[in-house]
C-alpha cells in the first residue's frame, strides 16, 4: 500500500481550475460557431503578434514609400496600394497590432470598472441597510446616466479635450463602454448574493471585502469572460468610428485610420482595396469575437445553448 | 460598443421589471410610477445641462479668437466679444447665464458659420429626422419579421442564413458599408448620386423634387437600415425563442388553432416586448448614431453638422449638438419606460 499523498488546499483549488478548464473545453470544442470564431481569433493575433515578421515596418513610413500611388495589386504590393504609394497590405498588417491593442486595452479598463460598480452596488444592495441601498441607488443612477449620453458625442469632446494620442482613445472607449457591463454583472450579483454560502460566510463574520472577493467575484467571473470578450467586439468598432472621424492617432496606422485615409483620399477613383482589406479584416475580428463570447456564454449557461 | 450596449439594455430592461414589482408596493401604482419616471427623465436633463455647462467651459475655447479666426480683431474689439459671451464673470453667474439662455433657445454663436447655433440646428434638424425615421421604419419592419420568421422556426434555413447574414451585418462598421455602395452603386455604376440632399441643377418643385429626394435618400437609407435592422432582428429571434417553451402557446395549439394564428395572435405579440423598448432606445441613439452615415454621404443633416464642427473645432455648435442627442437620448428612454409601462402589465403594481 503507498503512502498518502498529502496536498494543501491550495494544489486542491489548482487541480480543480484545471479539470474545470478542461471540462469547458471539451463542451466548447463542439461548438462549431464558436471553433470558427477561435480560429479566427488565433489567426488574427498571430498576424499581429508577427506583424515584424511578416511586413518591414519601414513600408509604414510615407517618406520612405516607393511604389506608385493608388496602384491596383502587383508583384510587391499585393492589396494595391495607397494614397501615399505604402502598400496596403503592410498597413493591414501592422494595423492589426493598433487596433487588437485598443480592442483588449479599452475593454480592459471598462470591464474593471464595470466589474468593480456592479458588484459593489449588488453587493450592497443586498445589505438589509439603508446605506447599502442608497450607495446601490447612486451607483445605479450613474450607471443609468452614462448609458443615457450619447457615446459618439462624449467620446468627441473628450477626444477634443485630451488630443488624439493612443492613450486618449483607451481612456475614451473605455469610461463609456462600462455601464453595459456594470449592469449585467450588478444583476449577477445580485443573484449570487442570495445564496447560502454568501450567508454562512457572513454569519462567519466576513468583511464586505471578504465577501466581494473571495466569494461574489469567483461566480460573477464566468458571466464577466463572456461579456468581456463581446465587449472587445463593440470596443473595435468604436475605434473604428472614432478613427474615421478624425479623433484617432494619425502617427499610427489602425484600420480606422486606414478608413480614415481611404475616404479623404477620394479612395473611388483609386485602388478599392484599400477600402475593402480594412472592413474585410474589421468584420472578420469583430465576428471572430463574437462567435467566441457566444460560444462561451453557451458552454457557462447551459439555458443559453441551442439557440 | 453595441454588443455590450444590447445585453446591457435587455438586462436593465429586465432589471426594470423586477425593480418595479419591488418598489411599486403601495400608492397608486400606475400613475405613481409614471410620474416618478418623468420625473428623474428631468433629473437627468438637468445633469446633462450641467455636465454641458462645464465641459465645454473646460474646453480651450477662447470665443474671441475662434470666432475672429481668420481675420483681425484689435484687443478692445476682443475684450467686448469676449464680455459678450460673458468670459470675465464669476463662475456661478456664467452657469446661471447659461442656464436661462439655453431654456430661451439661445445657444450661442457658430464659430464657423457666425450665426446662432439654433439656425444651424434648425436647418439640420429635418434630413436628420427624415433619414433616421425612414431607415427606423424599414429596419424595424424587416428585422422584426426576419426575427418572427427565424425564431418560430429555429434550426430551419432561412433562421442559419438569416442568423449569418445578420451576424455580418452587425460586425460591419456602418460607414465602411455606406463607402462600399457609395463606389459600387455612384462611382462604377452611375445609379445614385454621389452625396447631398437635393440635385444642384434642375426642376426641385412638386413631383420631380419629391423624386430626386427620394433618389437621393436611397443609400444612406439603405445603410443605415441594414445596420440596425440585423440588431432587431436578433433580438426578436431570441425573445420569440423565449416565448417558445411556454404553456398557454400548449393551449392555443390544443385549442386547435392553425400554427399561424399561434404564431402571431399569441408568441408574437408577448415576444414584441424587448423589441420595442430596443426600438425606442436606439431611436434616441440613432439621431447621434447617423453622424458616420450622413458624413459618407453628404446628407445635411445634424450628423454633418457635427462632423464639420468637429474638424474646425466650432464648440457651439457641438455643445448645441451634444444637448440635442442627450436630450432626444434621454426622452427616448422615457418614452421607452412609459411604453413598456403601458404594455407590460407585470411591470406596474406587483
Amino acid at each position: 500500500m503507498s503512502e498518502p499523498v498529502t496536498i494543501s488546499a491550495r494544489q486542491i483549488g489548482w487541480q480543480r481550475r484545471r479539470e474545470a478548464l478542461e471540462d469547458f473545453w471539451l463542451q466548447y470544442r463542439r461548438d462549431r460557431n464558436g471553433m470558427i470564431g477561435l480560429v479566427i481569433l488565433v489567426l488574427m493575433i498571430a498576424v499581429a503578434l508577427a506583424a515584424p515578421l511578416l511586413a518591414s515596418s519601414r513600408g509604414l513610413n510615407p517618406a520612405l514609400a516607393t511604389y506608385p500611388a493608388n496602384a491596383d495589386p502587383g508583384w510587391h504590393y499585393p492589396l494595391g496600394t495607397d494614397s501615399d504609394g505604402r502598400s496596403v497590405l503592410t498597413e493591414l498588417i501592422w494595423g492589426s497590432r493598433i487596433s487588437l491593442l485598443i480592442g483588449f486595452a479599452a475593454t480592459a479598463l471598462s470591464m474593471v470598472i464595470g466589474a468593480l460598480i456592479g458588484i459593489v452596488a449588488g453587493h450592497f444592495g443586498t445589505l438589509n441597510h439603508w446605506f447599502g441601498r442608497q450607495t446601490d441607488n447612486v451607483l445605479m443612477r450613474f450607471t443609468d446616466w452614462f448609458l443615457v449620453v450619447p457615446f459618439l458625442p462624449l467620446a468627441i469632446v473628450l477626444a477634443r479635450t485630451l488630443g488624439p494620442s493612443l492613450h486618449v482613445i483607451i481612456i475614451v472607449i473605455g469610461i463609456t463602454s462600462w455601464p453595459g457591463t456594470a449592469r449585467i454583472i450588478r444583476a449577477q450579483a445580485l443573484a449570487v448574493e442570495n445564496r447560502p454560502y454568501l450567508e454562512r460566510a457572513r454569519a462567519l463574520g466576513a468583511g464586505h471585502w471578504h465577501q466581494m472577493s473571495k466569494h461574489v467575484l469567483p461566480n460573477v467571473m464566468p458571466l464577466l469572460i463572456a461579456n468581456t470578450i463581446l465587449t472587445v467586439a463593440g470596443t473595435i468598432l468604436s475605434e473604428t468610428t472614432l478613427s474615421f472621424l478624425g479623433l484617432g492617432d494619425p502617427t499610427r496606422a489602425s484600420w480606422g485610420e486606414m478608413l480614415n485615409g481611404a475616404f479623404n483620399n477620394g479612395v473611388g477613383t483609386g485602388n478599392a482595396l484599400w477600402l475593402i482589406a480594412p472592413g474585410i479584416a474589421i468584420i472578420a475580428v469583430v465576428m471572430g469575437f463574437t462567435l467566441v463570447g457566444h460560444a462561451t456564454e453557451a458552454v457557462l449557461d447551459p439555458k443559453l445553448r441551442e439557440r | 460598443m453595441s454588443g455590450a450596449f444590447l445585453d446591457g439594455a435587455l438586462a436593465a430592461a429586465q432589471e426594470r421589471r423586477g425593480e418595479e414589482e419591488r418598489a411599486a408596493r403601495g400608492g397608486s401604482g400606475l400613475a405613481r410610477s409614471l410620474g416618478v419616471k418623468v420625473l428623474s427623465a428631468a433629473v437627468t436633463l438637468l445633469f446633462v445641462l450641467v455636465f454641458n455647462f462645464f465641459l465645454f467651459r473646460v474646453l480651450p475655447a477662447d470665443p474671441a479668437r475662434n470666432l475672429a479666426r481668420g481675420t483681425t480683431l484689435t484687443a478692445t474689439q476682443m475684450a467686448a466679444i469676449n464680455k459678450t459671451f460673458g468670459i470675465g464673470l464669476p463662475l456661478w453667474q456664467q452657469f446661471t447665464n447659461y442656464f436661462v439662455q439655453t431654456f430661451h433657445g439661445n445657444l450661442g454663436i457658430s464659430f464657423q458659420y457666425h450665426i446662432p447655433v439654433s439656425q444651424v440646428i434648425g436647418k439640420a434638424l429635418w434630413p436628420t429626422i427624415l433619414l433616421v425615421g425612414t431607415s427606423t421604419v424599414l429596419s424595424t419592419v424587416i428585422g422584426v419579421w426576419m426575427g418572427i420568421r427565424g425564431g418560430w422556426k429555429h434550426g430551419s434555413a432561412f433562421d442559419q442564413i438569416s442568423n449569418g447574414v445578420n451576424n455580418t451585418l452587425y460586425a460591419m462598421p456602418d460607414f465602411w458599408l455606406g463607402m462600399v455602395l457609395l463606389i459600387a452603386f455612384s462611382s462604377k455604376w452611375f445609379l445614385f448620386p454621389a452625396g447631398g440632399m437635393n440635385s444642384v441643377t434642375g426642376n426641385l418643385s412638386g413631383l420631380h423634387g419629391l423624386l430626386d429626394l427620394l433618389w437621393h435618400l436611397t443609400l444612406p437609407c439603405v445603410v443605415l437600415t441594414l445596420v440596425y435592422l440585423a440588431e432587431y432582428s436578433l433580438v426578436m429571434r431570441s425573445s420569440l425563442i423565449d416565448e417558445l417553451g411556454n404553456d398557454y402557446l400548449l393551449t392555443a395549439r390544443a385549442k386547435g388553432l392553425r400554427d399561424a394564428m399561434v404564431r402571431s395572435r399569441h408568441a408574437v405579440p408577448n415576444a414584441l416586448l424587448p423589441s420595442i423598448t430596443l426600438i425606442m432606445l436606439n431611436l434616441g441613439f440613432v439621431i447621434s448614431g447617423a453622424i458616420t452615415t450622413e458624413t459618407v454621404f453628404s446628407w445635411p443633416g445634424l450628423g454633418l453638422a457635427s462632423y464639420n464642427a468637429l474638424n474646425f473645432p466650432d464648440y457651439p455648435v457641438l455643445e448645441g449638438c451634444f444637448l440635442l442627442f442627450s436630450a432626444a437620448v434621454i426622452v427616448a428612454n422615457l418614452i421607452a419606460d412609459l411604453l413598456l409601462t403601458v404594455l407590460d402589465p407585470r411591470v406596474r403594481q406587483a
